[in-house]
């Protein structure tokens, strides 16, 4: 089975004053058709910026991004505008992503200008269905602006924006972290129906896990831009291989009274990504870390049952 | 007699479109050396009611009710005497030390101001308390610290800093008004662990204010829940985790992401939005999301009822049964 999305050893840069920080260092992802991969890790970590650059939002140093078996990155501008309707993206804030000037029948509507459709009640015809589909009243919506709308129902109209051309793959950054928990919950059960609904794809950026453990089929944790690792969901929330991974799901708050926090669990913040650390990124805050950690940097590695570890020393 | 004691507190701010009433009849008690998780999403008005408490309300919001401090009633005395009592009495860890934290005074600066003016200790008796406080705290070679600007440190390690500043005059209570939700998930436990520790040894009253039911469900002794401007529920938090009363309370929880639930369980959403602030429903506020509600809900606020044999109290006309 060939993947809808072949992620394949990108590099990202961003230059800092005279220096350079690597956000995204040498990372490959495949997605599948129909599947959704979460991708996790602290800010900072270049998940967002590994979403972005799918997209070409960022332009990476090297690497390739196969989308259907072409190479995104060897797209001329032309070819990858067009091909931009089968790729989306929803963002966190979505107050700011929202035009606050211009009326939501025509932010949802724009998508469809862009891509030529130059029938204006046709427009209109798929910008109601589409706001129909994500639980909106087009008749009460279309003429009014997004200050209008609270946080929930503004992400609401940022999923019929990334929908209404009917996209094979969706890039979600952290679309639920900035709602209310009574909104987060309709919100990530409209993006499981809409999955459903239109056959999509989804690479589902966050950082809350028990979030990405609700939609996700697999999950790639990330750490100073590396992906340490790779495995189906139950797979890593029952036997988490790479010791960050273990940190990060003690770290959880628990809403169960019984399960009593254990104390110094989680120990130092990750070091600046202009300066990461030689060899194993996390060794500085590892408590297996050990000589070889220092020189060595891990590469991923498979395990049984399509787990995949970057760690010299993974747990079990 | 309880260190805190809020009696009625009502806040009314006014918008454009009329009064806004944030807090709405808020009563709670807090004694000395316990911990409170005061629990809700944005809009409950968790922090208009600690920025009561604190006396730091925004110049136009009328208070109505009473605030007592160790027997005294805040909103009764004069600025200069409050300031004093404030300082050492309760202290605020706000949400973003990035903005609760001066941008251009040195971490050192802001730490022995507070001890100066309040203790009236001398400049170099202040710097060494600040720098025994930085380490107690967990901030890496103090001293150092001590000259750095606050964009010079992490958000984690801000926030400490925060901390140390309203640890600097040993208070009776601290207010921590979403001290994690800013910050990653590994550091906000060491945060939480860090306030739970500094609780603990300074045998401090602490009101711990969240949206997430996870970070209180270990860490507080009570749990007042609030919606809409309204303590809805209230109880041990061991007895309102395992015995919910208020549908609201059960709802927020069961909307949560299960950890041991499988990929792909749909999560029992609350349906609709809060209401409007402005323009409140006549009955209980809940009541048109909540699968319960019958039209006698509608009718008036249910008020909170008195503390059960479990010290537990709600505010719903048609409360969840008592689970065995």
């Amino acid at each position: 089975m060939t993947a809808l999305l072949d992620i394949q050893n990108i590099v990202v840069e961003f230059p800092v004053g005279n220096r350079v920080v690597q956000a995204v260092t040498r990372v490959s992802l495949a997605v599948q058709r129909g599947e959704t991969l979460g991708l996790v890790g602290e800010s900072g970590c270049g998940k967002s910026t590994l979403g972005r650059a799918v997209l070409q939002l960022y332009q990476p140093q090297s690497g390739a991004v196969l989308f259907d078996g072409q190479d995104l990155t060897k797209l001329a501008p032309p070819a990858m505008r067009k091909m931009r309707q089968r790729l989306q993206m929803i963002f966190q804030d979505p107050i700011a992503s929202l035009n606050p000037r211009r009326r939501v029948g025509d932010i949802v509507a724009e998508p469809l200008i862009i891509a030529g459709v130059t029938d204006a009640a046709e427009r209109t015809r798929r910008v109601r269905a589409v706001l129909t589909e994500v639980g909106l009243d087009p008749d009460i919506t279309m003429a009014r602006l997004p200050h209008e709308f609270s946080g929930g129902q503004c992400q609401r109209i940022s999923i019929a924006r990334a929908l209404i051309l009917e996209p094979e793959l969706i890039v979600c950054d952290e679309p639920v972290s900035a709602l209310d928990v009574s909104i987060r919950a309709q919100i990530v059960n409209l993006l499981e129906d809409m999955k459903d609904r239109y056959g999509l794809t989804l690479l589902f950026i966050a950082h809350d896990l028990a979030v990405v453990k609700a939609v996700s089929d697999r999950v790639a944790v990330m750490y100073l831009g590396r992906i340490c690792e790779i495995a189906p969901t139950e797979t890593l929330f029952r036997t988490p291989a790479h010791p960050y991974t273990r940190l990060l799901l003690d770290a959880i708050p628990m809403p169960d009274p019984d399960i009593r926090p254990v104390e110094g669990v989680a120990v130092g913040e990750p070091p600046s990504p202009i300066a990461p650390p030689s060899g194993c990124r996390f060794r500085t805050r590892c408590p297996r870390a050990a000589d070889r950690c220092a020189v060595d940097m891990p590469e991923l590695t498979a395990l049984p049952g399509g787990q995949m570890v970057a760690c010299h020393f993974p747990l079990q | 007699m309880s260190l805190l004691e809020v009696e009625n507190i009502i806040v009314d701010l006014p918008t454009p479109r009329g009064m806004l009433r944030a807090v709405d009849g808020v009563d709670l008690t807090l004694e000395a050396g316990k911990t409170l998780g005061v629990v809700g999403e944005s809009g409950s008005g968790k922090t208009m009611l600690s920025r009561a408490i604190l006396q730091l309300l925004p110049r136009k919001a009328k208070l109505s009710g009473a605030i007592r401090f160790d027997g005294q009633d805040m909103t009764r005395i004069p600025a200069e005497t409050l300031r004093k009592l404030r300082a050492k009495s309760v202290a605020v860890v706000f949400q973003d030390p990035m903005t609760s934290l001066n941008p251009v005074l040195t971490i050192g600066t802001q730490l022995t101001e507070t001890m100066r003016e309040h203790l009236g200790v001398s400049q170099s008796e202040a710097i060494s308390r600040g720098i025994a406080l930085l380490a107690e705290v967990g901030i890496p070679s103090p001293e150092q610290r001590m000259g750095n600007y606050p964009h010079q440190l992490s958000g984690g390690m801000r926030q400490r800093v925060a901390i140390a500043i309203a640890l600097s005059c040993a208070p009776k209570l601290l207010i921590a008004d979403e001290p994690t939700t800013a910050l990653d998930v590994t550091v906000q436990a060491q945060i939480l662990d860090l306030l739970a520790r500094e609780q603990r040894s300074r045998h401090m009253a602490m009101m711990l204010i969240t949206h997430d039911l996870g970070v209180v469900a270990g860490r507080t002794d009570e749990v007042a829940v609030m919606y809409a401007g309204r303590v809805v529920e209230r109880a041990p938090t061991r007895e309102l985790f395992h015995h919910m009363r208020m549908p609201y309370t059960a709802a927020l929880l069961a909307a949560l992401p299960k950890l041991d639930a499988p990929p792909h369980t749909r999560l029992p959403a609350i349906g609709g939005r809060p209401p409007d602030p402005i323009n409140p429903p006549p009955g209980c506020a809940f009541a048109p999301r909540c699968i319960y509600a019958d039209p006698g809900c509608d009718n008036a606020k249910p008020p909170l009822s008195a503390p059960d044999a479990r010290s537990h109290q709600f505010a719903c006309i048609k409360p969840l049964p008592v689970a065995a």
